[in-house]
């Protein structure tokens, strides 16, 4: 077991699924001469050639569907976006062509396609680079939906989603690249569509993915100084959601928050408090809070930016509330 | 700009001997479709097809004179108006017509409708419903073409109303640019729905277009099935020499509505205008030439009528007697059945 970097968990998933399957390429903008925008393609053009690592115009709608198509006859495209805001450009073909080819040819076509980049905000980059689009994409039957909060998650996690039979949508973060954490080596493949329980607890059940995990975790500390014993549950892919796990979790604890980087109007945990409310409603001893980005583009001005995000602050606040504590 | 590339108008070439052996196959197939979109709107009237329908008759010539020039294994996508291209690819007319109907036996098993036909087993990669949305995916199967090696090309029909979306702009660079083995036929037939060519593009040479993406652009006279037969040809030979993409604009006519719900004329084109068009009828243009040839007289096109509607009457039958989708169907080809 090696101590990686989110980022080159992501490649060491890419390099050992690439030497897997001659049917694996990479393609995006930046991704083989300039080694990826965030790094993450490092050295693969050098490894693999320009045929399987294979640097785009800027053109995210063409680069998308020229994936799309391939994946249609049978390789198994990696489409790199630089940002899964540029992604908007392209979600016409992830939409209207992924997600249905196999349902409107009744059967005959697949499309195993992994779509990822970075998604949500960083530091500072205002409104147009800063935004989580996770429930835009979660909302389409057809597709799945992950996003790994860990290297050793971003390692399991692509690996199967590159060998999943469906077009995968795979958001990673900007500030989640540099995390350093513990990966096993070689053949490790998370099975999609599986919650992890981070921290287990039995008082309050808090419910997060990717950039709010990290968070969580913290305003757990941060409670159990206070005698508060949270579990976090890291959902890891939002589509297809695992109900047993959450369910589970609400059975012991009966009090639940659900913590999320982008708008709280149907979001994810829009999503998530609808499953708990019709499969869990006798279990619940208070109202579910939400935390989530307030409802406003992000602004630019950094104390602005930190008022508009969820964070460990805001998701301690929504667990006192939930506990009837203040 | 290098001389082979520059765009040219396709002249019709030459004697009939290459082709004139499938000129009765050619001629049948295009009677076929003919009549299969006529007894289509028949069908669509009576309710018996729901949904959008558009159909193909005028443009017989296009689908039948490129799909000639393919071979099985090479790659078909089109738009919504594609039963013809369907059809001449070698999907059965029982197939499409029980797709049209929404059942079961359908090519998509009832669950894509006429804008959605698919056949993987004769790589007709689908109908698509959102303007210039296959562009890419057709330059997709180009690519994987290339990757794998193998000399198949991909074909990618279009109206000419998709050359003003971005889908084409991109898909055509990425293919010019790392020389995909990737046919784009533009068919113009003069109107995206109800807006003249000339209301929509600066340039209305659309072949013309191809110089920006370094690739030769045809014009091609879509009536004549040989003339698009040749041009295809050309096209095809210079992908799988490994030359890279063509963009063919092949111009033909719609002799009906853009769909079943609007009128043929009357009011972004005139009565007059259509009716000059099918003076220059693809079946009657290939008639003509087989007689002059000696090929054809009145009673083999009588036998030919006769056999074809013989055919779609069985296809109707078909359809008609087929069964509905069960209700499961409705879950089905959602994902990927599980492997593990």
């Amino acid at each position: 077991m090696a101590v990686l970097t989110y980022r080159d968990a992501l490649n060491a998933a890419l390099r050992e699924e690439m030497h897997r399957d001659e049917n694996v390429f990479l393609m995006g903008e930046e991704v083989a001469e300039y080694n990826g925008a965030y790094k993450v393609s490092r050295g693969l053009l050098e490894e693999f050639g320009p045929r399987r690592v294979v640097d785009t115009p800027i053109a995210e709608l063409g680069f998308a569907g020229i994936g799309v198509g391939a994946a249609m006859v049978g390789l198994r495209p990696v489409i790199e976006m630089m940002s899964m805001n540029f992604a908007l450009l392209a979600i016409d073909q992830i939409v209207n062509a992924a997600a249905k080819i196999r349902y409107m040819s009744g059967g005959q076509i697949g499309c195993p396609l992994v779509m990822r980049g970075p998604g949500g905000a960083a530091l500072q980059l205002g409104a147009q680079h800063s935004q989580a689009f996770e429930s835009w994409y979660a909302h389409i039957p057809g597709l799945k939906v992950v996003m790994p909060a860990t290297p050793a998650d971003a390692k399991g996690l692509l690996k199967a989603a590159i060998r999943d039979d469906n077009p995968v949508v795979f958001i990673e973060g900007e500030m989640l690249y540099n995390m350093k954490g513990e990966v096993p080596d070689g053949e490790y493949v998370i099975p999609l569509g599986r919650a992890d329980i981070k921290r287990a607890g039995n008082d309050v059940t808090i419910i997060c993915h990717s950039k709010t995990v990290a968070p969580a975790l913290n305003a757990a500390k941060t409670l159990s100084e206070e005698g508060i014993d949270a579990e976090v549950i890291d959902l890891r892919t939002i589509r297809p959601l695992d109900h047993e796990t959450i369910l589970a979790s609400i059975a012991r604890t009966n009090r639940v928050v659900v913590a999320e980087e982008g708008w709280g109007f149907a979001g994810v945990g829009a999503e998530v408090v609808d499953v708990i409310q019709r499969e869990a409603f006798d279990a619940l001893d208070a109202p579910i809070i939400r935390v989530h980005q307030a409802d406003v583009p992000m602004p630019y001005n950094k104390h602005l930016e930190k008022a508009a995000k969820a964070d460990a602050t805001k998701i301690v606040a929504a667990v006192h509330q939930v506990c009837y504590r203040n | 700009m290098e001389v082979t590339q520059a765009p040219a108008r396709a002249k019709r070439r030459g004697p009939d001997a290459p082709f004139a052996n499938q000129y009765h196959a050619w001629l049948r197939t295009m009677v076929l479709i003919r009549h299969f979109e006529e007894k289509a709107g028949e069908a669509y009237a009576l309710g018996q097809i729901g949904g959008f329908c558009h159909l193909y008759i005028g443009q017989e010539a296009v689908a039948v004179g490129t799909l000639a020039a393919l071979r099985p294994d090479d790659y078909v996508i089109s738009a919504y108006r594609e039963h013809g291209q369907a059809l001449a690819r070698g999907m059965t007319p029982r197939s499409v017509m029980a797709e049209l109907f929404g059942k079961a036996t359908g090519c998509s098993k009832g669950k894509g409708g006429s804008m959605h036909l698919f056949d993987a087993s004769i790589n007709f990669m689908g109908g698509h419903g959102i303007v210039g949305g296959q562009i890419p995916l057709g330059a997709g199967f180009a690519f994987a073409a290339k990757y794998r090696g193998t000399d198949q090309v991909s074909l990618t029909y279009f109206g000419e109303a998709a050359v003003n979306i971005g889908s084409f702009h991109e898909a055509l660079n990425m293919a010019g640019l790392w020389k995909l083995p990737a046919i784009f036929v533009i068919e113009n037939n003069g109107y995206g729905m109800g807006t003249a060519l000339k209301r929509a593009s600066a340039i209305t040479e659309l072949y013309r277009r191809a110089a920006s993406y370094g690739m030769p652009g045809v014009e091609v006279d879509g009536q004549d099935v040989v003339a698009v037969k040749q041009a295809t040809d050309d096209a095809v030979a210079h992908a799988r020499a490994g030359a890279g993409p063509t963009l063919l604009e092949i111009k033909t006519f719609r002799y009906v509505g853009h769909s079943m719900s609007d009128a043929a004329s009357g009011t972004y084109r005139s009565k007059e205008e259509l009716d000059s068009s099918r003076q220059r009828d693809p079946i009657v243009l290939l008639e003509m030439r087989m007689r002059e040839l000696g090929m054809l007289d009145d009673d083999s096109v009588k036998k030919l009528e006769a056999e074809v509607i013989e055919e779609i009457a069985d296809a109707v039958k078909f359809a008609e007697e087929s069964p509905e989708p069960e209700p499961g169907a409705l879950w089905t080809d959602v994902y990927a059945p599980a492997t593990t």
